[in-house]
């Protein structure tokens, strides 16, 4: 009784001292594990200092948080911070005052920030095109290969860093008994990643980052059909496993130890850790030989945190600061070393390097690695609107490439037919 | 047909029933009417119905019938007036009209099979006397599972790596690939979806079965000796009116209720698999945030449930004998 009592008293004692703190929010789209992350660093950071507190909401997936984020922007009861994903980015960028950029946020609020102290591969992804930025990258990810070691050892191959050695060594594969290889979500393996890896024009005015107006994305050209020519045919000859656009789908053969190969996301690690059950490596994600300066780094995958606009300035300050928090070296390699993703700052890559992380965990250090790469013309990023209906028409296509529906010709011209219809209309609404 | 007695059969059956007489501007059988002193009371007990329907179905109506003319950014800044090129872009587009084709396709597929098997089963269940209970109870049982839970177990039996379903079609040399096959998700989808409403189209057939009078059967079995031709002649026309208000109930299923199903099936990415005209609202309004596009579509999927639902009354409804 006594005891209860006294707990009740300390609740309200807390929930006094919470009171006076300014109280900020954060939408996301994440689940299970990485969910729970989220709440780990939320605590870190009301533990770590007493004017803000911080509660993240999760919205469901990452299109529903982006979804729900907007519905309550339209009503007045945005949260402060929206997380929102990669292909949903252009969405939001566009809508310019809808959020505060974060680096105007951060410097107003008094607090220094630095462009060239986060990865090369990062910084303009969420950035406007003079390189401010609008989104603070958060959870960032890379496609890389992951393989399986007895596999390759059976068939006495090594890991493919081209496409040109995938072809000589799958068949090795294939005959020691394996599926050779299977991707999930070829719109970013196989398209966005195609073009950033070979070093690709993806749209037009800049990659789309010079305005909306006019901008059209470019998948028909040869380059690019030739991908998926090849991919087709790599599945007649049962080189490579098509399960369709689910992305559990086509990791499931991976994990049950029937695919050598698997091209996911770097931050599938800590899962794949769980549900493999024998020993795997990842090197980057191939790329064309064939192709003259193909071999640059990977666009960065995963989604961004936006401080919503239309909040007192005092909640500003708190988003400023928890946003500083987040980027700090420790949060970084608290965050990557719980989930996969890859630290964003140099210092919190140093730190993990330093700290010895890679020697026990070297597949952890690819997709940094990955995004570490040298830079070309058009692996900075893209921006188009209405991207994920654009994604969703390729899924569509691609489905029929693989039931023999359409060639790869037609389904291209498909794709850029419908994907430029989208961006003219998400231009006229952009005005 | 107003010279008949109206008795009440089945509760929901006479709302039709009532439905239609309004329709045809027939006046309702004289009934005792209540007084109220006051000539606010009868609004003042109907006030929370209304208010409910303004609320929730008046207010979001006229908000997509006006978005629907507007192109607008998601974030609600600016809306330009296109005046109709939502719905021609929609009309026009490759994406919806196969989808519609699909929809009306799943729509007349998924309601005569799960009709039909319905019926069949109540007719069998009808006769059966030794544990009637226990067989009654576990074709019931079904409906008590909620659509995205009957989708996922549905589509245990169907995944492409361990599905039994799966296993089944290679014995037979079939490649079964739902989730990358056009017609084999559709197969799916429509086995899913009949399983579901079978056990809700077996309840009122049963109970229709069970309001036929003893007498009545007893004097058809003097007449005709081939139970076929005793169901025929009988046993369906004092079945109509439940058959055809489970005819308006499936079609709304199929066309509205069978989303939960369709999400978990395509898994968030439907790809080239088939879905229904809601399931397109909602992925071009929720996951593709165009507010315009999709009010549009959805105007145009009202117009078209009403449609339906005045032909049903117009055209099939006067060969409905209530008894």
């Amino acid at each position: 009784m006594f005891k209860t009592a006294s707990t009740a008293i300390t609740l309200a004692l807390t929930a006094s001292t919470a009171y006076a703190a300014t109280d900020i929010s954060w939408w996301h789209g994440m689940g299970g594990r990485n969910g729970e992350v989220i709440n780990e660093i939320a605590q870190q950071f009301n533990a770590a200092q007493d004017q803000c507190n911080l509660t993240p909401v999760s919205r469901g997936t990452y299109e529903e948080a982006l979804s729900s984020g907007i519905a309550a922007f339209r009503s007045g009861e945005q949260p402060n911070i929206l997380q929102v994903f990669d292909a949903g980015a252009a969405t939001i960028i566009a809508a310019k005052g809808a959020t505060v950029p974060a680096e105007d946020l951060i410097t107003s609020a008094g607090e220094s920030f630095d462009r060239d102290a986060f990865i090369a591969g990062v910084r303009n992804f969420y950035a406007d095109a003079d390189g401010k930025f609008i989104g603070m990258p958060f959870n960032s990810s890379a496609p890389i290969l992951y393989y399986n070691i007895e596999a390759f050892e059976k068939a006495g191959v090594e890991p493919p860093k081209t496409w040109e050695e995938f072809e000589e060594i799958a068949p090795a594969l294939r005959d020691a008994g394996y599926i050779p290889m299977t991707a999930s979500q070829l719109t970013w393996m196989m398209v966005e990643n195609f073009k950033s890896r070979n070093n690709q024009q993806f749209a037009t005015n800049n990659n789309g980052y010079d305005g909306f107006d006019g901008t059209e994305i470019l998948v028909s050209d040869d380059n690019q059909k030739m991908m998926f020519e090849k991919l087709k045919a790599w599945a007649d000859e049962d080189l490579y496993g098509f399960y369709g656009a689910g992305w559990a789908d086509n990791l499931k053969p991976f994990e049950e130890g029937q695919a050598a190969m698997w091209i996911g996301s770097s931050g599938s690690f800590g899962g794949l850790q769980q549900s493999a059950e024998f020993d795997f490596d990842a090197v980057y994600m191939p790329y064309w030989d064939a192709i003259e300066g193909a071999g640059t780094q990977s666009f960065i995958g995963g989604a961004a945190l936006f401080a919503m606009a239309g909040k007192p300035e005092e909640e500003n300050a708190c988003t400023a600061q928890f946003f500083t928090f987040l980027t700090s070296p420790e949060t970084q390699f608290f965050y990557h070393r719980s989930t996969g993703y890859v630290p964003i700052t140099e210092a919190a890559y140093e730190l993990a390097k330093s700290e010895g992380y890679y020697d026990d965990q070297p597949v952890a250090e690819v997709g940094i690695q990955q995004l570490m790469l040298e830079g070309g013309e058009w692996s900075k990023g893209y921006r188009m609107g209405f991207y994920p209906q654009i994604r969703s028409v390729m899924e569509r296509e691609f489905n029929r490439i693989f039931s023999d529906e359409v060639s790869v010709d037609e389904a291209f011209s498909i794709i850029e037919e419908e994907g430029n219809a989208l961006l003219a209309r998400f231009a006229k609404t952009a005005n | 047909m107003t010279d008949t007695p109206f008795t009440i059969a089945e509760a929901e059956t006479t709302l039709f029933a009532r439905l239609r007489r309004w329709w045809s501007g027939e006046t309702a059988n004289p009934v005792k009417r209540v007084q109220f002193d006051r000539p606010l009371t009868p609004w003042m007990f109907l006030l929370p119905q209304l208010a409910v329907v303004a609320i929730f179905f008046y207010w979001p109506s006229v908000q997509a019938v006006t978005s629907s003319f507007y192109l607008e950014d998601p974030f609600g800044f600016g809306a330009t007036f296109v005046a109709l090129d939502n719905y021609t872009d929609a009309l026009t587009s490759r994406g919806y009209l196969s989808t519609a084709a699909f929809t009306a396709f799943f729509c007349v597929v998924v309601t005569a099979l799960s009709l039909g098997l319905g019926l069949l089963l109540a007719v069998k269940a009808d006769k059966v006397i030794r544990g009637a209970e226990t067989y009654k109870t576990l074709l019931i049982s079904v409906y008590a599972i909620a659509p995205p839970v009957a989708g996922l177990i549905g589509m245990m039996f169907f995944d492409m790596h361990m599905g039994p379903f799966t296993q089944m079609a290679a014995w037979f040399g079939y490649d079964l690939k739902v989730g990358i096959d056009y017609w084999d998700t559709a197969s799916a989808l429509i086995v899913i979806s009949v399983w579901k409403q079978i056990p809700y189209n077996f309840i009122f057939f049963l109970s229709g079965l069970q309001s036929v009078p003893v007498s009545v059967r007893e004097a058809a079995l003097i007449d005709a000796k081939s139970g076929w031709r005793r169901f025929c002649d009988i046993t369906l026309p004092l079945l109509a009116p439940t058959a055809f208000f489970l005819l308006v109930i499936n079609i709304t299923y199929t066309m509205f209720d069978t989303f939960p199903i369709i999400d978990v099936i395509v898994k968030d990415k439907p790809a080239n698999n088939p879905m229904t005209l809601v399931y397109k609202v909602y992925l071009d309004g929720f996951k593709g945030n165009d507010i315009g596009g999709s009010s549009a579509q959805s105007v145009i999927l009202m117009v078209v449930v009403a449609l339906l639902t005045v032909l049903q009354f117009r055209f099939l409804e006067r060969r409905v004998h209530y008894g």
